[in-house]
């Protein structure tokens, strides 16, 4: 696996590759790009100049291999407030990788979420939301995790549980990238990307 | 172990079960928002039913205008329901998961505007012999206007689909949503009341209904890729 990116709006000249089995943490303040660091690179954001590769190839040409292999969540959960948390589910599986029901409550049940499968997601707070979306990353197959700011909201056992799953994730062989201000401790390969320094003062 | 998670995310879901999942959750919150699925159907019988009041009760006067005001009021309330197309997906940030997916986004921007269809176009459709009746339209238009609106309103929620889809990250939408989409269904309203016009004086429609068929068939090829490239636009 291989990823490279050159820019030159918030950041110019940044160059960084993420190989399976391997966690990026991008750093930085806020305002500093890493929201859309993250959404260039899972493609949602298109106002860039530069490159990305997937497995040494534009992006653009193996989109659909990419976009099968990734799965992002940014800061709107992607979660409808009106549906539950297994209609939520089922319809990302049905986007992204056929998922029945059992692993949808399982995924649920891992992330604490055990019983309320159907109650309307409105009536979750929005630490629960947040745990509704993250099911998602369980659920699907995809190699690449894009998250961001995925501690958000989370209490601590939360924290603990996503830190888990990210050691678990890259462990065999996954590989992650995510923002965050919360000191990470995962058990596992990562290494981080500070914004703060790629950017050139003028 | 990587390779058969690649391989597995390879064959995804097909691009069918894609369609009828997305097909499916839109009908679901819409009729879980009662609201939202009675508005329109609300919307048209409240003004097709104000014009004999505002006109004049009598049956050759609103005869003439029937086909007209029904058609319009069709019209007005499929834009009514239009911002709830795109718009909470976006806020909740389902829009950017819907654009990530692997299957064609044609296919999936298309499930959104059926649902939408069915929703809001498909009762004024079965509503409208109703509201003709209450307007005095003859009887042997009824069919004509039947038939037009089931072609035209399809027509209705894949362009306003367009419209929807460029405004949707804008804050303050005002009339910009209208003026995107008069435009483009004006053409619709036009050759769907002059068909029930004409059938009135027994005048052949078929050409009428040649353009409307032709509508459609250009909006259900390009609409969902307009909407889709607009959608890009919108979540950049």
């Amino acid at each position: 696996m291989f990823c490279e990116r050159d820019e030159r709006i918030l950041f110019s000249d940044l160059h960084f590759e993420v190989a399976g089995g391997e966690l990026v943490q991008v750093k930085g303040s806020n305002g500093s790009g890493k929201t859309s660091l993250l959404r260039i690179v899972c493609g949602l954001n298109e106002d860039f100049s530069g490159a990305i590769l997937w497995k040494g190839e534009p992006v653009a040409d193996v989109r659909e291999d990419f976009l099968a292999s990734m799965i992002y969540t940014g800061h709107r959960a992607g979660v409808n407030r009106i549906l539950t948390p297994r209609e939520n589910l089922r319809w990302s599986a049905s986007l992204q990788a056929p998922a029945d029901d059992s692993q949808i409550v399982e995924a649920l049940g891992r992330l604490g979420l055990r019983a309320y499968e159907d109650i309307p997601c409105r009536n979750l707070s929005a630490g629960q939301t947040q745990r509704v979306a993250l099911a998602r990353l369980l659920i699907s197959k995809a190699s690449v995790w894009i998250l961001d700011e995925p501690f958000t909201t989370l209490d601590i056992h939360g924290v603990k549980n996503l830190e888990n799953l990210l050691a678990e994730h890259v462990s065999t062989g996954g590989a992650v990238i995510l923002t965050t201000h919360h000191p990470l401790s995962v058990n596992c390969r990562a290494r981080a990307l500070d914004l703060d320094q790629q950017r050139i003062n003028s | 172990m990587n390779d058969a998670r690649e391989i597995q995310g390879l064959k995804g879901v097909s691009t069918w079960s894609a369609f009828c999942a997305t097909l499916r959750r839109d009908l679901i919150i819409a009729l879980k928002r009662r609201n939202d699925l009675l508005n329109p159907i609300m919307f048209f019988l409240i003004v097709v039913s104000l014009f004999p009041l505002g006109i004049s009760p009598d049956p050759v006067e609103l005869s003439s205008v029937s086909a007209g005001v029904v058609w319009v009021s069709a019209l007005l309330a499929s834009m009514l329901s239009l911002d709830n197309l795109y718009r909470a997906d976006y806020e909740d940030g389902s829009l950017e998961q819907l654009l990530l997916s692997p299957q064609p986004l044609y296919f999936l921007v298309l499930a959104k505007n059926i649902a939408h269809w069915l929703i809001s176009g498909l009762p004024v459709v079965i509503l409208s012999p109703l509201l003709a009746y209450m307007l005095y339209l003859p009887s042997e238009a009824y069919w004509t206007m039947v038939l037009t609106l089931l072609i035209g309103t399809p027509v209705l929620s894949l362009f306003g689909s367009i419209g929807v889809a460029l405004t949707v990250g804008l804050g303050s939408r005002g009339l910009i949503l209208a003026v995107i989409v008069l435009p483009l269904s004006t053409p619709v309203l036009i050759i769907g009341a002059k068909a029930v016009t004409d059938v009135m004086f027994g005048l052949p429609v078929s050409s009428h209904f040649a353009l409307l068929g032709a509508i459609l068939a250009l909006a259900l090829t390009m609409a969902p890729l307009a909407s889709a490239a607009a959608l890009r636009i919108s979540v950049n």
